[in-house]
């Protein structure tokens, strides 16, 4: 986060050139470049990072994206594909040197094919719209991030985004079948396809996940699932945090593989209590949400074992969802932890950690001490099933002084993460956000490589520039600031 | 038990520009172009490194045995979810990862790919590098570990490897039910448009084979609901698709393996068919000309892999198209510059 908000200028000669040649083949609506029309552009959901775009391309057609491509790779203009900007790590945030590619226009649902059970659908599709338009088969998309009102498959695909249903479901890479689009050059290409396998290297699960940094997509086949004839879910409730967090080791040391299976501690239950009123209990040190799907035998089956499980591993209270309605309230207010901390709050930084289940305890004391380190509170929602932790900072963006506490809050939790052998992103993504952590993650060897690949899809770099994978001088850089800072945690990591 | 002398012998042999065939048990000889180079054998780095039950996550060695994998899983009430052939007594967890094939599962569990959680690996400089980890999810760099799914070793050795497992399912039941191969077809669609446990099919001349996995009470409704007649020795008769050693596979004639959508109509091909993963997956034994294979598997949405037996110096997989072989040659390039490792394996200009 040091380099927030950054004051480059951007060359208006150079505006004026690119614009130009872009407006060769788009509408004057599509190319955008004067300040009030740029500004909405500015960030992505990761506000603490702002950058103005030089120019704002919103193409309608395939042919279209090619050509802004074919101009920007002729004229060495750094392109960032966009979707909806919900991401959390500033995947998206603008080139102040280039264009801004704007998928928005990419609206339309193709093609919902109920015997192939498959969507094909344009990247600005919302996450939810999909699942709208195959709920009158008997069918869904199964990833829910808990953005999913408004974020887009094209974004899903950049950040390999999971939900709150990944543990039985798996993430994005699990439910596309096929990706089409476009290299840098503005060469096609197809990835994947209706079939459940492709010859050759798996080139579909590289672009899954890599930050929109390898190709611009303007087309996704995805997997339809039969709607679960029926859910119910289980809200526990646990004196220690740690208790919960055996529990959910027991759940699935069971054999069980719930199809939700979420945590939320007396902070975040608070907080989401008053603003949606989840029925949560609010005495409860922490709150565990365990879901069952399936046939009805199959629910009935599985809750019976699962309430026998949590009541062995100490659940203080249980209760079980009587209902689609009671379901869905005990949901919601998990789905919307991050807006319910929010008003609570001037500010919240997220983090998206993700560490082995049983290190979970050792990570939560280590967080209530980083609480105490730096004067900052920190609420916890967890994707328990698997591993995926939120922790929200919370603090106030127009007190510098906090900012910065809040980025060393952040840095040492995700080092803690690797530390603990887990990773620093789970499903948000690098981006610009937690760049420097990957020096902390891989050795120099195999960023180099991850450079490589970068370079076999993009040889010059322009296709999302600066985010998810850092240079070696970059690290190098990182490694002495925080020597010098008297902050290295843990010397036995691999440095250079 | 260290890497180092595997790291040692690729990067002598990429100082020297030897080609090394990388291998395991030898169970999967036969997949892919001819093997070629001297061979570097891994099963002296072998092992469980750590797994732990309730993280549903295994690691071990790539010459670690995959049936003493698969015992350990079970002890543990777990298994693999991607069933993967074994082909032979010899097979080990590199081999199988290198492959990326899946067995009857697959439809219902996803592929191999999917429950790569990790790898470390030597590429071709004889560099240890490692990606992924040990956790459900993780999408901090460019997902490498995945890309070593069915690579077959042309990219890097896979010298420790970590996997999602899953608990094995309570109860499995076996039905038979007569149908032809279009209504077949036709029904396998429908039933996975539908909350039904079905977790494998096999069709072959007019019989159609349904393993249903799950909940004792799930499993019991849906045979109650899908009729036919339950096959007593349902175990036996997976295990025999899966590791190909069931009659159909039999005979002199090439094995072809013909990827498609479920949903594509009979290939109308001469030979036999086993259709598997619910209409997915396409097993041709025949004498038809690869081209008129090849074809009818890109009619059906899909591609065609000569799997066994059959002209191999001819292609074994379906050819790229130029964008995604100019991106196979600069990653090969980007993993083992010297192209010392398996060349050929996959295609001939790897």
């Amino acid at each position: 986060m040091g380099e927030a908000l950054s004051l480059e200028r951007i060359d208006p000669a150079r505006q004026r050139e690119v614009a130009r040649a872009l407006r060769e083949f788009l509408p004057e609506r599509a190319v955008l470049w004067a300040e009030e029309d740029t500004r909405p552009y500015e960030c992505d959901g990761l506000t603490a990072y702002r950058k103005l775009p030089m120019v704002v391309a919103l193409p309608e057609t395939e042919d279209e994206v090619r050509r802004v491509l074919q101009t920007c790779s002729r004229m060495k203009v750094p392109v960032v594909p966009r979707g909806a900007g919900t991401g959390l790590s500033g995947g998206a945030l603008p080139p102040g040197d280039g264009v801004l590619l704007s998928m928005a226009k990419f609206m339309r649902v193709l093609r919902v094919d109920a015997v192939a059970r498959v969507a094909v659908v344009q990247p600005g599709v919302r996450n939810a719209v999909i699942s709208e338009h195959a709920a009158p088969l008997g069918l869904y998309y199964a990833p829910d991030p808990s953005s999913q009102i408004a974020c887009t498959i094209g974004g899903n695909v950049s950040e390999n985004s999971g939900g709150v249903h990944c543990l039985k479901y798996g993430l994005t890479v699990h439910n596309v079948l096929r990706v089409k689009g476009f290299t840098i050059a503005g060469e096609p290409l197809e990835l994947g396809s209706e079939a459940l396998d492709s010859p050759g290297y798996d080139l579909l699960a590289l672009a899954i996940g890599s930050e929109g940094m390898l190709m611009v997509v303007t087309e996704v086949t995805v997997k339809l699932l039969p709607k679960p004839q029926c859910a119910r879910v289980i809200m526990a409730s646990f004196d220690d945090v740690e208790k919960a967090g055996e529990a959910v080791a027991a759940v699935i040391g069971a054999g069980i593989i719930p199809a939700g299976l979420e945590m939320m501690d007396q902070p975040a239950t608070r907080a989401v209590e008053q603003f949606v009123g989840a029925g949560y209990d609010l005495d409860a040190a922490a709150i565990l949400l365990c879901e069952s799907d399936g046939t009805q035998e199959e629910v009935d089956e599985e809750v019976g074992r699962m309430e026998a499980v949590l009541a062995r591993a100490g659940a203080t209270r249980m209760t079980v969802s009587r209902d689609e309605r009671e379901r869905l309230r005990f949901w919601s207010g998990r789905k919307a932890a991050f807006p319910a901390v929010g008003r609570i709050s001037p500010d919240y930084y997220c983090m998206d950690g993700t560490i082995p289940r049983k290190r979970l305890g050792e990570v939560l004391r280590f967080i209530a001490a980083m609480e105490e380190k730096y004067g900052l509170r920190c609420p916890n929602v967890f994707h328990a099933g698997d591993g995926n932790l939120h922790p929200l900072i919370l603090f106030d963006a127009n007190d510098a002084e906090q900012l910065h506490r809040t980025e060393l809050f952040a840095a040492e939790v995700l080092e803690k993460c690797v530390e603990v052998g887990g990773t620093i992103t789970g499903e948000h993504g690098v981006g610009v956000e937690k760049i420097n952590q990957m020096c902390v993650q891989f050795q120099p060897q195999a960023l180099e490589l991850f450079l490589a690949v970068k370079r076999a899809f993009d040889a010059e770099g322009l296709l999302n520039p600066g985010k998810a994978v850092p240079t070696l001088a970059r690290c190098a850089e990182y490694g002495r600031m925080r020597v010098h800072g008297g902050r290295l945690p843990h010397a036995e990591l691999p440095r250079f | 038990m260290t890497p180092q002398p595997l790291q040692e012998r690729i990067a002598q042999a990429a100082a020297s520009g030897r080609a090394l065939r990388l291998r395991g048990g030898g169970t999967k000889d036969f997949y892919g172009g001819e093997p070629r180079g001297e061979v570097l054998d891994v099963r002296g780095y072998r092992g469980i490194m750590s797994y732990e039950p309730t993280e549903l996550v295994v690691t071990a060695r790539c010459g670690t045995p995959l049936a003493e994998l698969e015992a350990e899983l079970a002890a543990h009430g777990q298994c693999l979810p991607f069933e993967p052939p074994h082909f032979g007594e010899g097979a080990t967890f590199g081999g199988c990862i290198a492959a990326g094939l899946a067995g009857p599962r697959r439809a219902a569990a996803g592929a191999l790919r999917d429950f790569v959680l990790g790898a470390t690996v030597i590429d071709g400089r004889g560099r240890l590098l490692s990606f992924g980890g040990q956790v459900m999810k993780n999408v901090a760099g460019y997902d490498v570990s995945r890309l070593m799914a069915g690579s077959l070793g042309t990219l890097a050795l896979i010298a420790e490897a970590s996997v999602k497992v899953l608990p094995r399912p309570q109860r499995e039941l076996t039905l038979r039910l007569d149908l032809a191969e279009a209504p077949a077809l036709e029904a396998l669609n429908a039933w996975a448009g539908q909350p039904l446990p079905i977790s494998a099919s096999a069709w072959e001349a007019g019989m159609l084979t349904l393993r249903l996995s799950g909940a004792e009470s799930a499993v019991r409704a849906a045979a109650g609901r899908l009729g036919g007649t339950e096959l007593a020795a349902g175990a036996a008769f997976w295990d025999a698709i899966r590791e190909q050693r069931a009659p159909f596979f039999s005979g002199e004639e090439p094995l072809w393996r013909l990827s498609v959508s479920s949903t594509a109509t009979p290939l109308a091909l001469p030979g036999r068919l086993l259709v598997e993963w619910g209409g997915a997956l396409r097993w041709l034994k025949s004498d038809a000309p690869a081209n008129a294979v090849r074809e009818a598997a890109k009619r059906g949405g899909g591609h065609a892999t000569l799997f066994r037996g059959g002209a191999r110096s001819q292609g074994v997989f379906t050819s790229l198209d130029a964008a995604q072989l100019r991106l196979h040659r600069e990653l090969k390039a980007a993993f083992d510059p010297a192209g010392i490792l398996n060349p050929g394996r996959l295609y001939p200009e790897l």
